[in-house]
């Protein structure tokens, strides 16, 4: 193992934090999910109103998936951008 | 190879901007970039369509049929968008609206047609979101007094406590940011997929991918478009307050 040199081993620890990064999907999935589900109870009860209820449910997750979006791009920067080469 | 292994510079993963010349100005390095090359193309996209609406506008029928018919659907359709969030101040902003709507809309769905979207770039995100930002700032000053804003920034605390406005003014700040970032990543994450499809699988990537284009650049395009547009509405009711 001596055969490693440092900038291979930041790449392999780049690859790895990236992938750690995009845990943060976890999150916003469980908020969409939630989001979607609620919407789809609301429309059952009230289906006049299924366009309002729709286009809030889509402007709600869309606010919520930014947290996930943000260790995304964190992972992105990580493999694509490798600022600690 | 172990490049290529981390996807960073494999040969035919396509999803960087690429510089296509350069020039000095002022001793720095400015680089025309594919990004400016398809804002440039979406902006005559745009510009032959506007001129192609005025002129059907300018001989409009009673009844309206082909061509009008599109253009007259298209701005009703952002007219009610407008009204229905803003009330009766749309007036003033739908325009403004409008013109980023159209524009972010066009821009996400342009990868569709073999062009990297504009919006995968973090120089074409920010800009839009700082204008919203200003022009957010702008109506609150309008339309607000300078004590409303103060007593505003201090809010879960009395006026005279003023230990939460750092804070306001930290979330104040990441309006922009966040505006930007949101519509970047997502539209970066979708160009990103695409191109690792066509690299990895090239030999069995022939028609399926079409139902991947369908949701990456058509509904996430439109999806974000519509966020974007709808949030900075909000913002701008936000900061506009009652209506007097």
């Amino acid at each position: 193992m001596d055969n490693i040199t440092g900038a291979e081993l930041i790449r392999a620890c780049s690859a790895i934090g990236a992938g750690l990064a995009v845990i943060a999907g976890i999150g916003p999935g469980i908020g969409q999910g939630i989001a979607a589900g609620h919407a789809a109870a609301a429309v059952g009860r009230n289906p006049g109103a299924k366009s309002d209820i729709t286009s809030t449910m889509l402007l709600g997750q869309a606010v919520a998936e930014t947290t996930g979006l943000y260790g995304l791009l964190v992972a992105i920067l990580l493999l694509f951008v490798q600022p600690l080469k | 190879m172990q490049d290529a292994i981390l996807l960073s510079s494999g040969p035919d993963i396509d999803i960087m901007v690429k510089g296509l010349f350069s020039y000095e100005l002022f001793g720095q390095t400015f680089w025309i970039t594919t990004t400016h090359v398809c804002l440039l193309i979406v902006m005559l996209v745009l510009t032959v369509f506007s001129i192609a609406a005025n002129r059907a506008m300018k001989h409009a029928s009673e009844v309206p049929g082909g061509f009008q018919n599109v253009v007259e659907l298209i701005v009703e359709m952002l007219d009610k968008m407008v009204h229905g969030v803003m009330g009766k101040s749309g007036d003033k902003f739908v325009n403004y609206i409008g013109t980023i709507f159209i524009f972010i809309l066009i821009s996400n769905i342009s990868g569709l047609f073999g062009l990297r979207p504009p919006t995968a770039d973090y120089g074409v995100t920010f800009p839009l979101a700082l204008l919203s930002f200003i022009l957010i700032h702008f109506n609150q000053f309008k339309y607000q007094k300078p004590k409303e804003i103060w007593v505003d920034m201090c809010s879960p605390l009395p006026p005279w406590l003023p230990i939460w406005f750092p804070i306001n003014v930290i979330s104040e700040l990441a309006v922009p940011v966040s505006l930007s970032l949101r519509l970047f990543a997502n539209i970066l994450s979708g160009t990103i997929i695409m191109a690792l499809i066509y690299a990895l699988l090239s030999k069995i990537a022939y028609f399926w991918p079409g139902a991947l284009h369908a949701y990456f650049d058509i509904f996430s395009g439109c999806i974000q478009t519509y966020v974007f547009c709808m949030l900075t509405m909000t913002y701008i009711s936000n900061a506009i307050g009652e209506e007097e």
